[in-house]
């Protein structure tokens, strides 16, 4: 009973973070299309605004609020990945819709450039970079048009554009002036450290279990209902769904098709953030943070078909608890007394690497049977 | 103007043609060894390029595990090379097996013993496992970018079974050939490093006659029928599954040759040829030469991994941007690449824009044009 | 041509900002100095191990700096400015190679000081050999290897695991425990690995379980559920682990309970200072690691070498044992080519054998086996960050063939004697 327990926690552990990982990718597939391979380096982005944030809340002006930095960067790490994705679907992506082979090089190129970016750029200059393109991108928004028709339009915009770049530009000499480290750059990995009250162990049933891990089960836990309910009970997911349903008849219909792409690939990036506040729990921050866990996850996509958060979420989990059954040996420990060339075989396969190879060889033997995915679209085309 | 044209693309693909043969034979004479030597490994690039070519260029399939096979290929190789040179080591095998406590030579390396064997394995064995992989891939129909991540993750998979298995193939630390010996010589040796460039010279240009032959005809129609509109291939009455899967183990067999070449000249293979990035590299050689061109694979994959080691000497953190850069631009500005540019509309275009009148038809107007892209 | 030209330069100006120095040096022949001798630099500035690379550069440069700064190597009584270039790995070992050809064939130069990995090592090697060329490698390793054409100033398993297996098992708070092996998966650890367990076998102790992480992945879960099954109530884990797998490891055990408050004490081969300060005291205070050199050494040549250090590349910046190494391999490279009055070769690596240097760690000599002597520390990680010396050996000798491992026990190496050589059994 106590090993039945202690797989099923380690595998849902595992699997929750290739889930949160996986989730934005899989909304943006499934509506789109498009593999974003770039989602591994939006991850990155959220895990080093983590990192700004742990080190913001150290000055003496937030230093009361430190206990709280990690629920805050969450929120951060959402929006400043929301928008780099954002930006990345207005220069980029948009072009190349219909081509997803395309889009699939041309992220990759992004990520490779993210890469560099947080290598050569001091941290500092990146947060106001970032701060510059959140605040030019929403401040349009946050007047009501009564206001912007009573000013010239060109005034306002370019008023709004100075109000950004200044402020950005204000924020990275506030950052670098007063936190040394990030006024360099720095091609060193970096570290989060999560709230003392968030480490340790906390004692279920008699069993003790680390508390990073149930946080960040939580924050899956958290990002998967509140996904759903957005696209089950918002008009804008409404519109999403539809939208992935059939893109034409939605356009026909009147719903903006360019807007719900924008905010879907938006939340999508969001989402990868979010994962990257996870992830940096677990390890290291670096600019390879992302590959780290982006093959995982398109295994999670693979496995679990289009369309459907049911197919992301069993197949993460299901993965999950693949790696733990396989890569630490427990058939062993579940049936020790296994006849030789089986345990032989199974002991082969009993290291973190060997078990990759392991799920993935399982992954093609599945798909042979259900070759689009657990939960696939249903459909009367012949495509797809 | 359409034969304008056709004699137009022709003469500039038979200028190139004689540039790169003249490039290949005044090499050996006026460059230096170690620019040499790069030169026949960006060759030997080439002829993995090609085999992308023809898969993604010709039939759609964006395949991003290119690397499995240009490994196997160059694992091939330094295995004949490291047995037939471990007579001076104990138990009569290669030297790193000591380190592991191996005495025993593992089974799969006993065939590598025989040279002619060796050179059928080269590329049959990545040919064999493209195949069998393709075949389970596209029966279910899987396609588009879901084949490409599967390819990945099937090179991720790869490289942690090699990474991984220290007793058996040398796990990360790889294969070395520089110390092996080759007809009485060692391959590090300028003689046989002169030797091996001649060889990939020569099947640069044999891997680009057979791949023109492969896509011409019905068999190159069809390829490409797959990739402009899959279905009606298929409603027409082929089978599609059987034409992909052929011309993947084709590209797989190319790719293994590439590898070997590529390992001998380099002197050693180990799974760092299968690292995601060094796979997806592949696929913008192609991209930025021209896809379809099959010329321009040849050309990609020399130039920018010229301009890659250029850089990497001056400035090696900005690669990754003039990288990243490229992939974005080559997908979003230069779809056909740059071969696909000049052949194209592309030269006259952009002399309109700089007000020649668009009647210049002749091909002074090209060599402009060739100026002005490099 | 002329456009691309632009982009380049704007593209060089830009990343001229941010990139290293890596045309560094200058060509300044005015001054006092009679003549300009080049030497190769050669690590990963870029990929994964720039992280650790990158500070071997930083003390590479400032050793050379300080050696111009002294009137730099006095050949023959002239006096030669050192200048260098800084070829990057990329993090990939064919590249190591490629880039070991292109510093010896196309830039001439006289000395590589490079390499960190034991794979970019093992795939320089042949370049070095079959070109006769000289490689200085400064990293602590598995050892069970001794080229003419490689100068090892880095430890040797007897000069670092072997002290620290014993300190374990002898004298740690966990002493007469079980071990428990956990390494990334390549030569090092495995070697590492091999010796330790021949050696506990010896001491009479016991090993219970080794595991070994894939190079790049960090899921650690599984292989803590094997350390929580295999030593249910404390015990000795010895840790060979790689870069940033380390912190996934220290987060992730302590989050498991496998602290030394339980009795659980993980021994360190590759966490130094540096890695000490990105993965957090917090997460390792209590654990033990094994150097030659630690930056708490309280010496003269100690302190001025980490107060060089930090007024060269920033007050926050630390020292450790393989920028120790990196160091003293320049000054011994100095050393030799002045004894040896030419800055060829083979003249040099005669030359070499014998040199002593009076290193931040102590005295360190250049024995026959292209490996130094030196001495072996074991410290306790402390809550600042750096090491808490409990124990210091003498000068211990290197062996370049281990006397433990299965494979090499009774040979050694030498190569002053020509009938001696790589492996000679002793």
């Amino acid at each position: 009973m106590e090993l039945l327990l202690d797989i099923l926690f380690n595998g849902v552990a595992i699997g929750s973070v290739l889930l949160v990982a996986a989730l934005g990718l899989a909304i943006v597939f499934g509506l789109m299309g498009v593999i974003n391979l770039a989602h591994g380096e939006l991850m990155m982005v959220g895990a080093y605004t983590t990192y700004v944030t742990q080190l913001v809340f150290k000055l003496p002006l937030l230093k009361p609020y430190y206990n709280s930095y990690l629920i805050i960067s969450i929120f951060l790490a959402f929006i400043v990945s929301g928008v780099v994705g954002i930006i990345l679907e207005k220069t980029i992506i948009r072009k190349l819709y219909g081509s997803p082979l395309e889009t699939l090089l041309a992220t990759w190129g992004v990520s490779l450039i993210l890469q560099q970016f947080v290598r050569s750029v001091p941290l500092a200059y990146g947060a106001g970079l970032i701060i510059s393109l959140v605040l030019a991108l929403f401040i349009p928004t946050l007047f009501p048009l009564k206001i912007k028709d009573s000013i010239n339009v060109k005034y306002y915009n370019l008023s709004a554009w100075i109000i950004s770049a200044f402020s950005g530009v204000l924020t990275a000499s506030w950052i670098s002036s007063s936190i040394s480290r990030l006024s360099r750059p720095d091609s060193r990995n970096v570290d989060v450290t999560a709230p003392a009250w968030m480490r340790g162990q906390i004692e279920i049933l008699g069993t003790n279990f680390p508390k990073t891990r149930l946080i960040i089960i939580l924050i899956t836990l958290i990002s998967v209902i509140a996904i759903t309910l957005f696209l089950n009970q918002s008009a804008w997911g409404l519109r999403i769904r539809a939208v992935t349903q059939n893109r034409q008849m939605s356009d026909c219909l009147g719903i903006s098709t360019e807007k719900v792409d924008i905010l879907t690939f938006g939340i999508g990036s969001g989402l990868a953030g979010v994962a990257g506040v996870a992830v940096s729990l677990l390890g290291s921050v670096g600019p390879n943070v992302g590959g780290n866990y982006i093959v995982g996850c398109f295994m999670v996509v693979v496995l679990g078909g289009v369309g459907n958060l049911l197919g992301t979420i069993i197949a993460s989990f299901g993965i999950g608890i693949m790696t733990d059954l396989i890569g630490a040996g427990r058939l062993l420990t579940i049936w020790p007394q296994m006849p030789l060339p089986l345990a032989t075989t199974i002991d082969f396969f009993a290291t973190t690497s060997m078990a990759r190879v392991m799920i993935f060889t399982l992954i093609v033997i599945f798909l042979q049977f259900k070759p689009t995915g657990l939960f696939p679209q249903k459909g009367r085309m012949v495509e797809n | 103007m359409s034969l304008n044209r056709l004699n137009l693309n022709k003469i500039t693909t038979l200028s190139i043609w004689i540039i790169l043969i003249a490039v290949i034979i005044a090499a050996p004479t006026i460059l230096p060894v170690f620019r040499l030597n790069l030169l026949g490994r960006y060759l030997s690039l080439a002829i993995v390029a090609l085999g992308v070519d023809l898969i993604w260029g010709f039939t759609g399939l964006l395949s991003l595990g290119q690397g499995i096979f240009f490994a196997l290929g160059g694992y091939c190789a330094a295995m004949y090379l490291q047995i037939t040179s471990s007579s001076e080591f104990p138990n009569n095998i290669p030297e790193f097996f000591a380190l592991y406590g191996v005495n025993n030579l593992p089974f799969f390396w006993e065939p590598f013993k025989s040279p002619l064997f060796t050179l059928i394995a080269i590329w049959l064995v990545p040919a064999l496992i493209a195949g069998m992989l393709g075949f389970l891939v596209f029966r279910n129909r899987i396609k588009g970018v879901y084949f490409s991540i599967l390819t990945q993750a099937a090179l991720l998979v790869f490289f942690n079974l090699f990474n991984g298995q220290q007793k058996l193939i040398n796990g990360t630390n790889g294969l070395k050939t520089d110390v092996t010996q080759l007809f009485g010589q060692m391959v590090g040796s300028e003689s046989i490093q002169r030797l091996f460039f001649w060889i990939t010279a020569i099947l640069v240009i044999a891997a680009w006659f057979f791949s023109k032959w492969v896509v011409k005809g019905r068999f190159g129609n069809i390829l490409i029928g797959i990739r402009d509109d899959e279905p009606r291939v298929r409603f027409t009455g082929y089978n599609p599954v059987i034409f992909k899967t052929i011309i993947f183990s084709i590209a797989g067999g190319l790719a293994g040759i590439s590898g070997a070449l590529y390992t001998v000249q380099s002197g050693i293979v180990s799974p760092q040829f299968m690292t995601v990035p060094f796979s997806i590299e592949m696929v913008i050689w192609v991209a930025v030469g021209g896809r379809g061109t099959l010329l321009g694979a040849i050309l990609g994959a020399v130039f920018i991994n010229y301009a890659k080691s250029l850089v990497s000497e001056a400035l090696p953190a900005s690669w990754m941007f003039i990288q990243g850069g490229l992939f974005i631009l080559v997908v979003t500005a230069l779809p056909e690449g740059v071969l696909g540019w000049m052949k194209g509309d592309g030269p006259r275009n952009l002399l309109q824009r700089f007000g020649f009148k668009r009647k210049i038809e002749t091909y002074p107007s090209l060599e402009v044009n060739n100026k002005e892209e490099n | 041509m002329r456009i691309s030209r632009r982009i380049l330069a704007g593209l060089a100006t830009a990343s001229l900002a941010v990139t290293v120095t890596s045309c560094g040096g200058g060509s300044d022949t005015s001054g006092s100095f009679d003549d300009v001798k080049t030497v190769g630099i050669l690590h990963s500035l870029t990929g994964t191990m720039a992280i650790s690379e990158k500070t071997l550069v930083d003390t590479e440069i400032m050793a050379i700096e300080e050696i111009n700064a002294a009137g730099g190597v006095v050949v023959d009584g002239k006096s030669y400015k050192i200048d260098y270039i800084v070829e990057d790995g990329a993090s990939d070992w064919p590249t190591f190679a490629e880039k070991s050809k292109k510093l010896i064939d196309q830039d001439g130069v006289p000395v590589v000081f490079g390499g960190w990995t034991s794979a970019s090592r093992k795939a320089m090697l042949p370049v070095y050999e079959s070109k006769d060329a000289f490689l200085y490698y400064p990293i602590q390793y598995e050892a069970q290897e001794c080229s003419n054409n490689i100068f090892y100033t880095g430890a040797t398993p007897n000069q670092q695991s072997e002290p620290a297996t014993d300190f374990m098992y002898l004298r740690s708070p966990a002493a007469g425990g079980d071990f428990f092996l956990v390494g990334s998966d390549y030569v090092f650890p495995r070697t590492s690995n091999t010796i330790t367990k021949a050696q506990v076998k010896q001491l009479g102790g016991k090993v219970v379980g080794e595991d070994y992480l894939p190079l790049g992945n960090t899921e650690v879960a599984p292989i803590i559920s094997k350390i929580s099954k295999a030593l249910p109530d404390g015990g000795i884990i010895i840790n060979t682990l790689n870069g940033d797998q380390n912190v996934a490891f220290f987060k992730q055990i302590q989050d498991a309970g496998i602290t030394p408050s339980n009795g659980y004490y993980v021994m360190n081969y590759s966490i130094a200072e540096e890695e000490i300060q990105s993965i957090g005291p917090e997460f390792l205070e209590g654990h033990y690691g094994a150097w030659n050199y630690m930056m708490s050494i309280d010496s003269v040549a100690s302190k001025k070498f980490a107060k060089s250090f930090k007024k060269r590349w920033g007050s926050d910046r630390v020292v450790a044992d393989p920028q120790e190494s990196a160091y003293n391999m320049v000054y011994l490279w100095k050393q030799a080519v002045e004894e040896a009055g030419t800055f060829d070769d083979n003249a040099v690596r005669e030359a070499l054998i014998g040199q002593t240097f009076n290193a931040p760690q102590g005295p360190v000599e250049v024995m026959p086996n292209h490996h130094l002597s030196q001495t072996v520390r074991i410290g306790e990680i402390n809550a600042e960050g750096g090491f808490t010396i409990l124990e210091e050996t003498g000068v211990v000798t290197p062996q370049a063939w281990n006397q433990k491992h299965p494979s090499s026990k009774g040979y050694a190496c030498d190569w002053t004697d020509p009938k001696k050589g790589e492996k000679y059994k002793l």
